[in-house]
């Protein structure tokens, strides 16, 4: 009996640890790609301006790997690493970041408005809070189309200023709608710490309307994930709605040219969430310490992931731009 | 439309689209409706009376007071498979929608690059003259025309109401329908019982003539009609014109038109500053100014907020008195 159990324990954790690898390489993956985005805004050969999610990987790996592939998305400004962790190819991505015809979007979204119909990504949205409405929506579509799919709403503490948030979570409860309110709390609206803009309890706010709530570290993706299952799992059976509160932190500015932060946070609170909380470390250092895994399993990932995103890179920077009779098109369908 | 086509069958405004949405709630199961006190109550204008007794309350639904929670919502679920309708009670309401509507459905189909669409209808009411005062009284369809991505139909017979809903629910494109409420149980016309559809983009000649043109939208349809026979009693002969869609907008029936005439004139019941008949008489100066005899003249609602008293809202609308004057003084009588 004790033997069986231990094979049990033995299988369930080679599960567990081809699991947790891949969540490795696809936070992994997110990292390489922002790094590159900074780079390349850096080098001024990016349009515009991008919103990086370096240090907040783990709560979009461990939500989207909770999903399938036809279970929705709705992303934020803050967005690429929502992208990438439903699935979207980093060459695409780039393209599209760069104004390239041969991104998701025909180079016509950008940075902040990247969707992708086939993982289920209904696009980025660069109104704060405006897509809370949008994944709604779609969870009511999955509702009375009975497909089983499920929603899931990324947004930021910031949101929690905006009152669609509220009206989308009243109806999503008073419906029982298979969708998920994921707030990412990175501490900061812009530039402008949560506790001067957000009276109250974060977590009240959805308990106010009896969803149910839950609060994790977001920089522990494994949190975060078994959370996700339980929560994609009641909304599957017909539960309703939930939010779940994911503590977590932006490493970098509000977007890419925020350099110089000290005047609205100190550099000492930076350094803490590197060194101390860094989803990436923090699941290394688990699977190391229960013996899972080495560090020449992570050096190989890092190592066919970064060049799969530096080949990216140059995909994208070779790709033409759109003609210009791409400009009228799609306005109507 | 002749009373010989409908076999003397006539219906009012508000029946004409209640027995379009009920034929396309039958049609096609993706469609259904939602607002605030739709089902049993029929909304504040009675205008879907019935349908919940044949639809149900799932596919006439009741929302709470949240315009831009449900209008949101309706986005989401257009763009995961269903085909909402929103009724939004009072255009005036319109500013609360706003983001729903302009950044987000119209422009999800192009931020997409073309892979996402917003097969959603917006009904909204217009038209002063209720004594409802300043926040229940605009016309506000210049806003919605203002932004690329919406189609904005603009009804004044039950024939066109019907044929154009029907139109706006099977196109795969967001629509604004904005009908005008004092019309509801007022206007009363044939409507045929077979099948039909009006396509949108297609303008109506409502009253030939050949002295000058007025081109009138909606309730101002009939101020113009009126306005015709006066002219008529003293040798003037007015054209008059319905765009009944501001986009897609039938130029080329208003150039026709006036290349015909020499003389224009706009009567719209939206605010005159910016407005619709600024736009109409621009289209108007470019497509016909070598056939013109004078300027192109234009008529819309006071610039004011729509006061409360009888004795003032009724200066603030245009009237067939008024439009009779500029029009005679236009053909230099």
């Amino acid at each position: 009996m004790s033997q069986m159990q231990t094979q049990e324990d033995l299988a369930r954790s080679d599960i567990d640890r081809e699991q947790w690898l891949h969540m490795y390489e696809q936070m992994f993956k997110i990292r390489a790609f922002e790094e590159q985005v900074n780079e390349l805004y850096q080098a001024a050969k990016m349009p515009g301006l991008a919103h990086l999610y370096i240090g907040e990987e783990a709560i979009a790996v461990g939500v989207c790997e909770a999903l399938k592939r036809e279970d929705y998305i709705t992303s934020t400004h803050r967005g690429h690493g929502h992208c990438l962790a439903k699935g979207a190819s980093v060459d695409k991505m780039f393209c599209e970041l760069l104004g390239k015809e041969a991104g998701y979007c025909h180079g016509k979204g950008g940075s902040m408005h990247i969707a992708d119909q086939d993982t289920g990504n209904l696009g980025a949205n660069a109104i704060v809070g405006g897509s809370s409405a949008i994944a709604t929506g779609a969870a009511f579509s999955s509702k009375r189309l009975g497909n089983g799919r499920v929603a899931v709403c990324f947004f930021g503490e910031g949101a929690l200023g905006q009152g669609l948030l509220y009206e989308s979570m009243n109806m999503a409860q008073l419906w029982k709608l298979p969708v998920i309110y994921v707030c990412e709390n990175n501490l900061y609206n812009e530039y402008t710490h949560h506790s001067e803009s957000t009276a109250g309890s974060m977590r009240a706010r959805a308990e106010a309307f009896g969803i149910f709530t839950l609060e994790v570290d977001g920089q522990n993706v494994r949190e975060v994930h078994e959370a996700s299952r339980r929560l994609v799992e009641r909304a599957r059976a017909g539960e309703g709605p939930a939010f779940i509160l994911c503590n977590t932190y932006r490493y970098l500015g509000h977007h890419v040219g925020d350099i110089a932060r000290e005047y609205y946070r100190p550099k000492e609170e930076e350094l803490m969430w590197r060194n101390d909380h860094d989803p990436l470390k923090m699941l290394s250092s688990w699977l190391t310490e229960n013996k899972l895994a080495d560090a020449s399993i992570f050096e190989q990932i890092e190592s066919s992931v970064q060049s799969e995103v530096l080949a990216a890179v140059e995909i994208a920077l070779n790709a033409p731009f759109p003609a210009p009779e791409e400009v009228s098109k799609h306005v109507y369908v | 439309m002749s009373m010989s086509e409908s076999n003397g069958r006539e219906l009012t405004f508000g029946d004409a689209i209640r027995e379009a949405l009920a034929e396309e709630l039958r049609r096609d199961p993706r469609v259904f409706m939602l607002g605030e006190d739709i089902a049993e109550a029929g909304t504040t204008f009675k205008v879907l009376n019935g349908l919940v007794e044949e639809f149900g309350k799932e596919r006439i639904l009741d929302t709470p007071i949240s315009e831009p929670g449900f209008t949101g919502l309706a986005v989401g679920a257009a763009m995961t498979g269903m085909r909402p309708i929103v009724d939004i009670m009072f255009g005036d309401f319109s500013g609360l929608i706003m983001d729903q509507v302009a950044n987000q459905a119209a422009k999800i189909h192009y931020m997409s690059g073309g892979k996402l669409n917003v097969p959603m209808v917006l009904r909204t009411t217009m038209g002063a003259g209720r004594r409802s005062a300043a926040q229940h009284s605009q016309s506000l369809h210049a806003w919605y025309s203002h932004i690329p991505g919406l189609k904005v139909v603009v009804p004044s017979t039950p024939y066109d109401a019907k044929g154009l809903m029907k139109s706006a629910i099977r196109d795969d494109n967001p629509v604004v329908i904005l009908e005008d409420k004092m019309m509801y149980k007022t206007v009363k016309g044939p409507v045929p019982e077979e099948e039909y559809t009006v396509p949108l983009g297609v303008a109506d000649i409502k009253r030939e003539g050949s002295d000058i043109t007025l081109v009138a939208t909606s309730s101002m349809v009939y101020v113009a009609l009126e306005a015709a026979k006066l002219l008529e009693e003293i040798g003037i002969s007015a054209e008059v014109i319905d765009p009944r869609t501001l986009v897609p907008l039938d130029k080329q029936t208003l150039i026709n038109s006036v290349k015909k005439t020499s003389r224009a004139m706009i009567i719209d019941e939206g605010y005159e500053q910016y407005g619709v008949t600024a736009e109409l008489a621009s289209v108007i100066a470019d497509g016909a100014f070598y056939y013109l005899d004078a300027p192109v003249k234009r008529m819309g609602a006071m610039n004011v907020p729509i006061p409360f008293s009888p004795a003032l809202e009724d200066l603030t609308i245009p009237n067939a008195k008024g439009v009779f004057e500029m029009a005679k003084s236009l053909c230099g009588k």
